[in-house]
C-alpha cells in the first residue's frame, strides 16, 4: 500500500487557502454592498467606494467559478 | 440483442435504482443549507440540482473504467455479485434516508460490492490495502480538512461584515450560496452518474454485449443521467433536515462558507485524483460553520449519530450484498428473482414506514429532527409545532 501523502497535504493546503481566499473576498464585496445600499437609502448620494469594492470583489469570485466549471466540464481540457 | 440475459437485464434496473437512491441521498450535500438560510425555495433548489446533476452525467465522457476503483479484483466479479452489491447499496441508502442521516453512496456501493465479492469469490478477491487507502484515509481526511476550511472561513465571514447592514450581507450571501451549491450539483453529476454508467458498460461488456474498450451507449448515458437527476428532484428531504438544520442552525453566511469549502474540497481531489465521498465532506463543513460562529450551537448528538451511520455503512452493505450474493450463487436465475423481490418488498416497507412522518419540501424547514413515529405521539408534538 502506497498512500499518496502529498496528495492528500496538498489537497488540505489547497482547499484551506481557496476557500479562505473566496469567502474573505466575498465577505469584502458584501461590505461594499452593503455601504452601497446604505449610502442610497439615506439619500446621501451614491457610495462609488462601496459599488467599485463590491463590483471588483463579486467579479472576482466570479472568475473563481468559472474557474470551477472548466475542472469540472472535461471538454474544456 | 441476445445478449442481454436475464441477469444482465437485472442488473441494469438494479443498477438505475440505485443510481436513483444516489441522487436523492445527496441532494442534501449540495442543496440542504441553501434551503435552510432560504437562499432558495425547495422546489426551486431541487429543481436546480436535478437538472445540474443530468447536465454533469452528459458532460463526464471518462467513465469509470473499473466498477470499484481496485478495492475488488475486477476479472473475478460477475453479473451476479454486482447485482448483489447493489441491492446491499440501494437498502442501505434507503434506511439511513428513512432515519434522515446522511450517509455516502458510494461507501454503500463499495460495501455492497465487497460483500458480494467476498462471499462470491472469496476473500482473496478483496483488495484490503485499496480499503483503506479508498476509503478510510479519506473518509477521515475529508470532512476534517472541509471542516476546517469552513471553520476559519466563516468566522472572517462573520468578522469582516460585522459592522455593516444586516440586510444587505444576509442577501450577499445568499446569491453566493446559490452559485457555489450549483457547483456542488454539477460536480456531483459528473462524478456519481458516470458511477452507474461504468457498472452498466462493464456489465454489457463481461455480457458480451458490448466489445472490450466500448464507451458507454448513449442509452446508458441518458438513462443514468435522467435516474440521478430525477432522485435529486424528488429530494431526499429527511437528510435535507437532518444536514440543513439538525446539525446547527444556518444563517447565510455560514451556509457560503460551508458550501464553498465542499466546492473546493471536491474540485481539488478530483483535480489530484484523490477519491472522497461528497456527502462527508459537506457534512464536515456544515459543522465546521457551526463552530466558526460564535454561539452557535452544533448538537454533537446529531454529529455522533452521524459519524455512527458512516462506520457501519460499509460493513451493513457488505453484509445485505455478501447474503444477496450467496443466494443468487446457489439459486441461479431463481435466486436472483427472490433476492430481487425482497429488495423489493424491504424497499417498499422502508417507504411505507417513512409515509407515517413524511418530510416534503413544506415541512423541510419546520424542525430540526426527523422522527419515524407518528406525529400524533407525544414524543414528537414538541418538535413539530
Amino acid at each position: 500500500m502506497n498512500l499518496d501523502w502529498t496528495a492528500l497535504g496538498q489537497v488540505a493546503a489547497v482547499s484551506l487557502a481557496v476557500t479562505v481566499a473566496v469567502v474573505t473576498v466575498f465577505a469584502l464585496g458584501v461590505l461594499g454592498l452593503a455601504r452601497y445600499e446604505r449610502a442610497r437609502e439615506e439619500g446621501a448620494g451614491t457610495s462609488t467606494v462601496g459599488g467599485a469594492q463590491a463590483g471588483l470583489c463579486f467579479v472576482a469570485c466570479a472568475a473563481v467559478v468559472a474557474y470551477g466549471i472548466y475542472l469540472i466540464v472535461p471538454q474544456f481540457h | 440483442m441476445d445478449h442481454i440475459t436475464f441477469l444482465v437485464a437485472v442488473v441494469i434496473v438494479t443498477a438505475l435504482a440505485f443510481d436513483f437512491t444516489n441522487g436523492f441521498h445527496d441532494t442534501a450535500n449540495a442543496m440542504a443549507t441553501s434551503i435552510a438560510t432560504g437562499a432558495l425555495k425547495p422546489k426551486t433548489a431541487v429543481l436546480i440540482s436535478g437538472v445540474l446533476n443530468v447536465v454533469g452525467a452528459f458532460l463526464s465522457t471518462e467513465v469509470a473504467k473499473t466498477i470499484s476503483g481496485g478495492i475488488v479484483d475486477d476479472t473475478l466479479v460477475t453479473p451476479g455479485m454486482i447485482f448483489a452489491g447493489l441491492v446491499g447499496a440501494i437498502l442501505w441508502n434507503l434506511l439511513t434516508w428513512l432515519v434522515g442521516l446522511p450517509s455516502s453512496s458510494s461507501h454503500a456501493l463499495f460495501g455492497g460490492l465487497i460483500g458480494a465479492v467476498w462471499v462470491g469469490a472469496g476473500s482473496h478477491g478483496v483488495h484490503f490495502d485499496k480499503v483503506v487507502e479508498k476509503v478510510l484515509i479519506p473518509a477521515v481526511a475529508s470532512p476534517l480538512v472541509a471542516g476546517v476550511a469552513a471553520l476559519l472561513a466563516t468566522y472572517l465571514a462573520y468578522k469582516l461584515t460585522s459592522r455593516a447592514r444586516k440586510q444587505s450581507v444576509t442577501k450577499g450571501f445568499r446569491l453566493g450560496q446559490i452559485a457555489s451549491a450549483s457547483l456542488v450539483s454539477l460536480a456531483h453529476g459528473t462524478n456519481d452518474a458516470q458511477k452507474t454508467m461504468g457498472v452498466i458498460t462493464l456489465t454489457l461488456i463481461s455480457a458480451g454485449a458490448l466489445g472490450h474498450d466500448a464507451g458507454p451507449p448513449v442509452w446508458v448515458i441518458a438513462s443514468a443521467g435522467l435516474a440521478i437527476g430525477l432522485g435529486t428532484y424528488l429530494g431526499g428531504w429527511r437528510i435535507i433536515r437532518t444536514m440543513g438544520k439538525g446539525l446547527t442552525e444556518i444563517q447565510s453566511p455560514q451556509g457560503f462558507a460551508a458550501e464553498t469549502a465542499s466546492t473546493t474540497v471536491i474540485l481539488t481531489s478530483a483535480h489530484l485524483g484523490f477519491a472522497l465521498s461528497t456527502t462527508q465532506v459537506a457534512s464536515g463543513s456544515i459543522l465546521g460553520a457551526g463552530l466558526g460562529r460564535r454561539l452557535a450551537e452544533v448538537r454533537w448528538g446529531v454529529a455522533g449519530r452521524m459519524v455512527v451511520a458512516w462506520l457501519v455503512t460499509l460493513p451493513a452493505a457488505a453484509l445485505v450484498g455478501g447474503v444477496s450474493a450467496g443466494v443468487v450463487k446457489h439459486g441461479g436465475n431463481l435466486g436472483t428473482a427472490v433476492v430481487a423481490l425482497v429488495g423489493a418488498a424491504v424497499a417498499a416497507g422502508i417507504v411505507l414506514v417513512s409515509r407515517r412522518n413524511p418530510v416534503s419540501a413544506h415541512n423541510v424547514n419546520d424542525a430540526h429532527e426527523v422522527t419515524i413515529r407518528s406525529t400524533e405521539e407525544p414524543t414528537t408534538v414538541g418538535t413539530a409545532a
